[in-house]
């Protein structure tokens, strides 16, 4: 199993104090869980159902809990946290509409392998199913956006799903998991019983690979001569980047990093050659289309990524390395399975590696990179938005955690930042969420306090989760908060100007707020930027500042993201724009 | 969704006996867009456990995939595609027909010769018994139509690996 378990109680002192078997309520039975597993902060709302639980975090020193304005607002937190830092993120939220607000930052997590544990209140037993004042079947509606969850009915059960949800959330394939607890068994007593041990017999992740396989993946690495690695969000789940940089220097493989993958290998080295997709850079689709083994390594062949399927990566051989069995083959025909743990796996595979034939492939792909890389017309007048993400690159040195919403800017950052280190990109890959960015910052921020922390959102995404400012000055988060404002949908717009004929359809966000009045009127320093000789002062500026900072950048309306690949196509139909 | 590759599968899925597990089961066939032609469930030779026999079609990737995807559910313990094996599949019907007493001879001897029984006798209809695997059902309703079947009911199909 990989070292990422559930992380354990440090403090030896409060653990002992935690677990005494005391007759206790279910929701000091939570609070003393949530704490053995090692929970530093519960993002949540309180609301009817929860009651009990909020009055045990009443003058309990040991709990920190942190109220966010919105429950979207609080699991898109936990989830910026569990991202961030590797551990398990929590949220609480009452039942009925406390719980359906978390829907979409599930689905999110879920999309994402992130894992979470969320907690939410349940009208009593014996209302459920009655309709009763704010019920929902919140087990039925999550369940087919969870990795599992429980609707607890006997308090004495408490400890024990506590502790199974955090083991299921963090290994094998990661996921969130919901744990429902009605009001009644919040309020009823019993021992509080700690079993380490669990015994989930349907439950067994894979780790070690099938050793067969990783021959055969070794033998056909040294026979191929156009070889190319696709890592994605896998390897950093696993926390294999060492070990993906060590088989890399082996096998002499070049890699290409998907969305969710970037910083998994440093973007800039040598071997890598960007992200690949639908707004991919040119090399690295040339490089899927032209290879003759191509090696998955935790990706899953998203659309986004393969673009039409009947003609993606048409000449080669696929293996799949990846934790969870169901999605080889899922996409993409496969020839050489290996389930396992990535970490694992490659560091089985690292052993006995020898080099691909790759040196005039890797010839091939450097003139590619240098023919056609990625660009954008400059300006002197205008901040263009390509240009505000290098300067954010490059001041913080690609060390700092990036925090993105869904859209145009979400693809500069992914094609313009240069992310030097895992862990470091948070955003919403397969669920494309918008007002994800903003509070994800803060969970991030939360669990990386030494880290600089970026919400890099456009104008839209960011007034989808706007009163999380709040948050950030009540409890000085020095979140860096960038609004890139160009005053429409920026996506939608370009396909509409692409795709539509320029039939623009409701993407004009007029009637938006002053960015800056609006952090100031919560208490946040605002900033604003409409040259690129401000935007150097202002954004320096924003660094220099101690607390949270919001800083718009006024950025033209008409920028499109390149290359693109319109829907239908392969990955050699690419569309890139003037500069490229 | 069918294809020329297509055929039926009788899939076996051993789960736990919680709350909420047949939903999961078939929620996961719902939206990954399987087919389910019948479904049924019952206790296992364990306690705490259930067993449910699915029939579905699909080609050997779906069936893969829905196998796959089963064993993802935490509450799934084995899948096991019996059509890979010899098996013994067995469905029951109950065959409710108008029957005045004047054509009842003639239905007996029909029924007999299924070897399925009369579980039911009213002034007008009687209920017909049927236990056989799924074609021999068919047939036995098809025989029984032209009586005027009133009312039908199918368990679906229960299985398990011979030997």
């Amino acid at each position: 199993m990989s070292a990422q378990g559930s992380a354990i109680l440090a403090n030896e002192d409060l653990r002992k104090k935690l677990l005494q078997p005391d007759e206790i309520t279910g929701s000091e039975m939570l609070l003393r869980s949530l704490l053995l597993e090692g929970v530093e902060c519960v993002f949540g709302y309180p609301g009817g159902a929860v009651l009990y639980i909020y009055d045990a975090m009443h003058g309990n020193p040991d709990f920190r809990h942190l109220l966010t304005r919105h429950e979207q607002g609080a699991i898109h937190a936990a989830d910026g946290y569990a991202r961030s830092t590797g551990k398990v993120g929590v949220c609480i939220a009452t039942s009925g509409p406390g719980a359906t607000n978390l829907v979409t930052g599930i689905a999110t997590a879920y999309m994402d392998s992130v894992p979470l544990v969320i907690i939410t209140g349940n009208v009593p037993t014996s209302a459920i199913g009655t309709d009763a004042f704010q019920e929902a079947d919140i087990t039925g509606i999550t369940m087919p956006i969870t990795k599992h969850s429980y609707l607890v009915r006997d308090v004495r059960e408490l400890p024990r799903i506590v502790h199974e949800a955090f083991h299921i959330a963090n290994t094998g394939r990661k996921g969130p998991v919901l744990i429902d607890i009605p009001k009644d068994v919040s309020a009823q007593t019993a021992p509080f019983i700690w079993k380490e041990e669990i015994n989930l017999r349907g439950y067994n992740p894979t780790v070690m690979p099938n050793k067969l396989q990783v021959e055969r993946l070794l033998k056909a690495i040294e026979q191929s001569e156009r070889p190319v690695i696709l890592a994605g969000a896998g390897v950093i789940h696993a926390g294999a980047s060492e070990e993906l940089m060590e088989f890399v220097r082996k096998t002499k493989i070049p890699v290409v990093t998907t969305l969710l993958g970037l910083g998994g290998f440093p973007s800039g080295h040598e071997m890598w050659i960007g992200m690949p997709g639908m707004h991919g850079c040119y090399a690295a689709n040339k490089a899927l289309q032209g290879c003759d083994l191509l090696i998955s390594i935790g990706a899953r062949f998203d659309d986004r990524v393969t673009m039409k399927v009947q003609g993606f990566a048409p000449h080669a051989k696929i293996a799949h390395i990846d934790v969870d069995p169901a999605e080889i083959g899922k996409t993409v025909p496969t020839e050489i399975p290996c389930v396992g743990d990535i970490k694992v796996v490659l560091q089985l595979a690292a052993q006995k590696a020898k080099p691909a034939k790759s040196a005039q492939w890797l010839e091939t792909i450097r003139d590619w990179k240098q023919s056609h890389p990625l660009a954008y017309r400059p300006s002197d007048t205008e901040i263009k938005p390509q240009f505000v993400v290098e300067m954010i690159s490059e001041t913080t040195k690609g060390e700092a955690i990036i925090t993105t919403d869904v859209g145009q800017h979400q693809m500069w950052v992914a094609q313009y930042y240069k992310f030097t280190r895992p862990r470091s990109l948070i955003t919403s890959g397969g669920l494309g969420t918008m007002g994800f960015g903003f509070p994800s910052a803060i969970g991030a921020k939360i669990g990386n306090p030494d880290r600089l922390v970026v919400s890099i959102n456009g104008d839209g995404g960011m007034q989808m989760c706007a009163q999380e400012l709040a948050i950030c000055a009540i409890h000085n988060i020095p979140v860096k908060i960038v609004v890139l404002n160009n005053t429409v949908l920026g996506m939608v717009r370009q396909w509409q100007e692409i795709i539509y004929d320029e039939r623009y359809s409701h993407i004009d966000l007029a009637g938006s707020p002053d960015f800056v009045k609006l952090a100031e009127a919560y208490g946040v320093k605002g900033l604003r930027a409409k040259t690129p000789d401000e935007a150097w002062k202002v954004w320096q500026e924003a660094l220099d500042t101690p607390g949270p900072v919001l800083v718009e950048f006024v950025i033209p309306k008409f920028e499109n993201v390149y290359p693109m690949v319109t829907q239908g196509n392969t990955l050699d139909d690419m569309i890139l724009g003037d500069e490229a | 969704m069918s294809g020329l590759n297509d055929r039926r599968h009788t899939i076996s899925i051993l789960v736990n006996n919680q709350p909420g597990v047949l939903q999961r089961v078939a929620g996961l066939f719902g939206r990954r867009g399987f087919n389910i032609e019948s479904i049924t469930v019952g206790e296992s030779e364990e306690k705490g456990l259930s067993r449910m026999v699915i029939v579905t079609t699909g080609d050997a990737r779906t069936v893969e995939q829905i196998s796959k995807q089963l064993y993802k559910l935490i509450d799934v313990i084995k899948v096991v595609n019996l059509s890979e094996h010899r098996m013994v599949a067995r469905e029951l019907a109950l065959i409710k027909i108008t029957a005045e007493p004047e054509r009842r001879p003639e239905i007996f001897g029909l029924v007999d010769t299924f070897r399925a029984s009369v579980v039911d006798v009213s002034p007008n209809t009687i209920i017909v018994q049927v236990v056989g695997d799924s074609q021999k059902i068919d047939a036995m309703q098809e025989l029984l139509k032209p009586y005027g079947i009133r009312e039908l009911t199918r368990t679906g199909v229960t299985a398990m690996i011979r030997g």
